[in-house]
């Protein structure tokens, strides 16, 4: 019996945080999660700073997932003014939210690869995610930290070509990420490091506080953007990708499938696009202070349900923002995940959670 | 006491309704919305109001529980949703400074384990029960709570 | 135009020199070595001569013993140069085949980026020496020493045709099998004196794999060695030339061979004593600098051994079809060895790395029986005939199967 320190610097940790595991030989009989090594009081520097000034610090909650964290931002702020979004500017959300959502999933794949010891997957959809960011850039101007949404809209409209461009990428990636799943799941030992390994019942799966795909994984049928749906999600058609195995295999299933249902949805709410005016506003003007209240808005991560709960004083700052984190939750399931596995299964069942621990320890 | 019928999606209306039979006077609703709950309740009453909502409306997880300081006291909130109608309750309990203890309900959700930790060290509000309430982000020889609005940053002096 | 140059100075022919040791047996690299010595000690006896006339040290440096023993001194330095070089081209080859693969640029200093590896071996150069302080100095370093050391030796023992060796052992094969299981005890070793438990896991995972792959490769060189009828490694490939390549007789021990090979020589998706993902390096962890250089060499060189044994027992060693040796049969050889290695590579490509517990799946539960089967048919071809496929149409009932056809 030995106590394994594993991190905070430590090839399968992706970000600085620590796995203690009593390890039994090879079997895990116990296990610790250790955070907090990136906590820079991202709360409470947001109560020294005015509304729009947040945006840009909300992308830096996490790197591959910057839209939708400045979107769900944005989200509360609007819900406390109590304005409308125009549909052009809904849509535009959504085109961008799920570019975001590929781009952070096969962020998520790459790393995957890499874990599991294959620099071919790592590579292959590196090169894939190249493209979106490509489309970032086009859209927003940047690759990661986009600054793209804003309370009352998004910055600006798309800029010329963006539609055509973003039609093609789709397009090709739909057939590229079938390349990549020849490496993955027509290869019997990636199958059978990931079958079987860090399973969680659908009942624990929900009680640990699990979102997102990892919670999917799990055969939980729930999707912030079905079930409380927000920027008309709901008035496009596309489906919620679950898998019931429960185990690492059935968390890398339902990120697969929910790039493909993505790509799906980018296609629609471009159509959608193509039907409303360019004339139609992208953005509302708000006015500077947020009326008094507590309000909080949720949206479907690509990591699992992000939450900000605002307390606003009438003021032009935030009297206190709180950030729920989806994968400060996660991580904390995984005493329960890693127990009486092998220590060479670690990377594989931490890989499926995705971690990014610059929203975790915030 | 009525006998408890588990309702796997309660609507928002059916939450209301359960809620003021089963607590009475001691549950606030203070107001509704599309999906939306938003109730406050005693300090004491929290854990069994918790306790109801997991086990009787089916609130299968905490998606965050949090603090805010007041100045004059300090509130928690809770944050449960359901995984059925997607329906989400906002729970406040306030607490007064002197005397920040609550009941832990980390032993009902357990992913409110690490919030309720997070709670503790930088708002100094103790949960009582708790499995281990250590701090968890900030280094554990910390004495103060940061989150406070009593701990100013440079900016703000 | 060579022939030439060098005709200026009258070379003599090693195999008059009464030591010489391989009897009437031609050897290349004593024959480049004898040449060198000849140029370097000629001129030097000359020049003293010069100055001093009929002295004995001239005729001493040029005596037969003198020339003898300075000449296998540099037939090693020749032998190890070239055995270096082929590893860098195998170096190289993976980065470049790799870099394809993975669809990126691979190395680019240099011509073809060949030069990639020369860099990358002064830079492990100008990294700090580092040794932790509560290592056990002997074993951190002697182990180190010494899988480095077996893989290396192994490397220089391998023939690259009848004229390119070192000694032309009776019980080559065993030998060469002998100092290749050498490096994963010592790999046991160097884990536990490293003092950190990612190293001493890696080298319990080093001990756990050598006990799974190593038996059934040792049946494959067995039915290698029953169908040669020898272990000698010249009158393997001979027997190869005289009957087929005995990859196609012996085709399911040539696919345990390669697995069991790629496990031996440690590479994905059987590197678990190094599995970079959950044991940051695993036995490799607190060797720095120079030392892990030497380290990924020696891997190199193993892996090198690997399809250099792959290339003898079953594609026919130096030799041809149809052709024999050829001019330059160490050419030969060679492309024979970067084509097994081309199949690590691509495995490499397409896998992930597997678990301890399904490495020793693999190696008792398939290979070992496959194995098995191998040296089955192997004494079966022995006891029927020469040929595989006399046997197999004798054993197959023709006369009822031509009954049960129906339009006969």
């Amino acid at each position: 019996m030995m106590w394994i320190t594993m991190g905070p610097q430590h090839p399968f940790s992706h970000g600085l945080w620590t796995l203690k595991v009593k390890a039994d030989g090879e079997i895990i009989v116990d296990a610790e999660p250790v955070i907090g090594y990136l906590h820079r009081g991202w709360e409470k520097e947001c109560e020294n700073r005015t509304y729009p000034l947040i945006i840009p610090m909300a992308d830096r909650l996490c790197y591959s997932a910057s839209m939708t964290w400045a979107h769900v931002y944005c989200k509360v702020v609007e819900e406390a003014i109590g304005i409308e979004l125009t549909d052009r500017a809904m849509y535009l959300r959504v085109v961008a939210d799920e570019i975001c959502r590929i781009q952070s999933h096969l962020m998520w794949l790459a790393a995957m690869g890499t874990d599991l010891g294959n620099l071919t997957i790592f590579l292959w959809a590196l090169r894939e995610r190249e493209f979106f960011l490509d489309l970032n850039v086009k859209l927003c101007g940047q690759r990661l930290t986009t600054n793209y949404p804003r309370i009352g809209g998004v910055r600006n409209d798309m800029p010329y070509y963006f539609e055509r461009d973003c039609l093609r990428v789709v397009k090709r990636f739909e057939k590229a990420l079938w390349e990549i799943i020849g490496l993955t799941d027509e290869s019997a030992i990636f199958l059978s490091r990931m079958r079987g390994i860090g399973f969680i019942s659908r009942k624990d799966a929900a009680n640990y506080g699990l979102t997102g795909p990892s919670m999917r994984g799990c055969g939980v049928d729930f999707d912030i953007r079905r079930d409380d749906p927000y920027c008309n999600y709901d008035l496009l058609d596309w489906e919620v990708a679950v898998c019931n195995d429960g185990d690492a295999y059935g968390r890398y299933k339902v990120r697969i499938e929910e790039m493909f249902q993505s790509c799906e949805i980018i296609k629609q709410a471009m159509a959608k696009l193509e039907s409303i005016p360019k004339t139609d506003p992208t953005r509302i003007k708000v006015p500077r202070n947020v009326p008094e209240g507590t309000h909080f808005a949720r949206l479907e991560d690509p990591r699992g349900e992000s939450l900000m709960y605002l307390v606003s004083d009438g003021t032009d700052k935030p009297y206190r923002l709180k950030v729920r984190s989806p994968i400060f939750v996660n991580v904390s399931a995984a005493k329960h995940m890693v127990k009486g596995v092998r220590v060479a299964d670690i990377p594989a069942i931490m890989g499926t959670i995705d971690m990014c621990l610059g929203e975790a320890d915030r | 006491m009525v006998v408890n019928i588990f309702m796997e999606a309660p609507s928002v209306e059916e939450i209301v309704v359960a809620v003021k039979r089963d607590f009475d006077h001691k549950v606030t609703v203070k107001r509704t919305g599309v999906r939306r709950v938003y109730m406050s309740c005693e300090r004491d009453t929290i854990h069994s109001l918790c306790k109801y909502m997991h086990g009787v409306l089916n609130f299968e997880q905490a998606s965050s529980v949090g603090g805010v300081d007041w100045v004059d006291h300090l509130q928690v909130v809770y944050h449960l949703s359901n995984y059925f109608n997607g329906v989400m309750v906002e729970i406040t309990v306030d607490i007064p400074n002197d005397d920040p203890h609550i009941d832990s309900v980390a032993l009902i959700w357990e992913g409110a384990d690490w919030h309720e930790r997070e709670t503790y060290e930088l708002f100094g509000i103790i949960f009582d029960g708790h499995p281990k309430l250590e701090r968890l982000l900030t280094p554990q020889n910390y004495e103060f709570f940061p989150f406070r609005k009593s701990y100013k940053l440079r900016g703000q002096e | 135009m060579l022939d030439g140059l060098l005709n200026w100075v009258s070379f003599s022919n090693p195999m008059d020199n009464p030591f010489y040791a391989y009897g009437d047996v031609y050897n290349l690299p004593y024959d480049i070595g004898y040449k060198i010595w000849e140029l370097i000690g000629g001129t030097l006896a000359w020049l003293l001569n010069l100055l001093f006339p009929d002295n004995g040290v001239s005729s001493f440096l040029v005596s037969d013993a003198v020339m003898n023993a300075l000449a296998i001194v540099l037939m090693a330095v020749v032998i190890f140069a070239v055995a270096f070089i082929i590893n860098l081209t195998m170096i190289w080859e993976e980065r470049k085949v790799l870099g394809r693969m993975m669809d990126r640029r691979a190395t680019r200093i240099g011509p073809l980026g060949y030069f990639q590896n020369l860099s990358d071996g002064l830079k492990t150069f100008l990294k700090e020496n580092i040794m932790p302080a509560k290592a056990d100095k002997m074993g951190y370093m002697w182990a180190l020493s010494i899988v480095i050391g077996s893989s290396v030796l192994i490397a220089c023992m391998i023939p690259l045709s009848d004229r390119w060796f070192i000694v032309d052992y009776g019980t080559g094969l065993l030998i060469i099998f002998a100092l290749f299981a050498i490096a994963p005890f010592t790999i046991l070793v160097a884990g536990w004196a490293q003092n950190n438990k990612y190293s001493l896991i890696g080298g319990m995972r080093a001990a756990a794999q050598l006990i799974s792959y190593e038996v059934p490769m040792l049946i494959v060189f067995a039915s290698v060695a029953l169908m040669a009828g020898s272990f000698n490694i010249n009158e393997i490939v001979h027997a190869q030339a005289e009957t087929m390549w005995y990859i196609l007789p012996l085709f399911l021990g040539f696919v345990v061979f390669m697995v069991a090979a790629i496990a031996e020589a440690e590479r994905i998706p059987f590197d678990l004593p190094e599995a970079e993902a959950e044991l940051v390096e695993g036995w490799q962890t607190e060797y720095s600098g120079m030392k892990w250089g030497l380290i990924m060499l020696g891997d190199y060189f193993r892996g090198y051994v690997a399809c250099a044994l792959g290339a003898i027992m079953f594609l026919g060693g130096w030799m041809l079809p149809g052709i024999g040796a050829g001019p330059v049969p160490e050419l030969v050889f060679l492309l024979k060895v970067f084509l097994l290695f081309f199949i690590f590579i691509w495995v490499r490509a397409a896998h992930c790395r597997v678990r301890t517990d399904q490495i020793l799946n693999i190696g008792w539960k398939i290979l070992l029986p496959l194995s098995v089967i191998n040296l089955i048919i192997v004494i079966l071809i022995k006891m029927t005939g020469d040929m595989p496929w006399d046997m197999v149409i004798g054993l197959i009932p023709w006369d009822s199967i031509r009954g049960v056809i129906p339009w006969q």
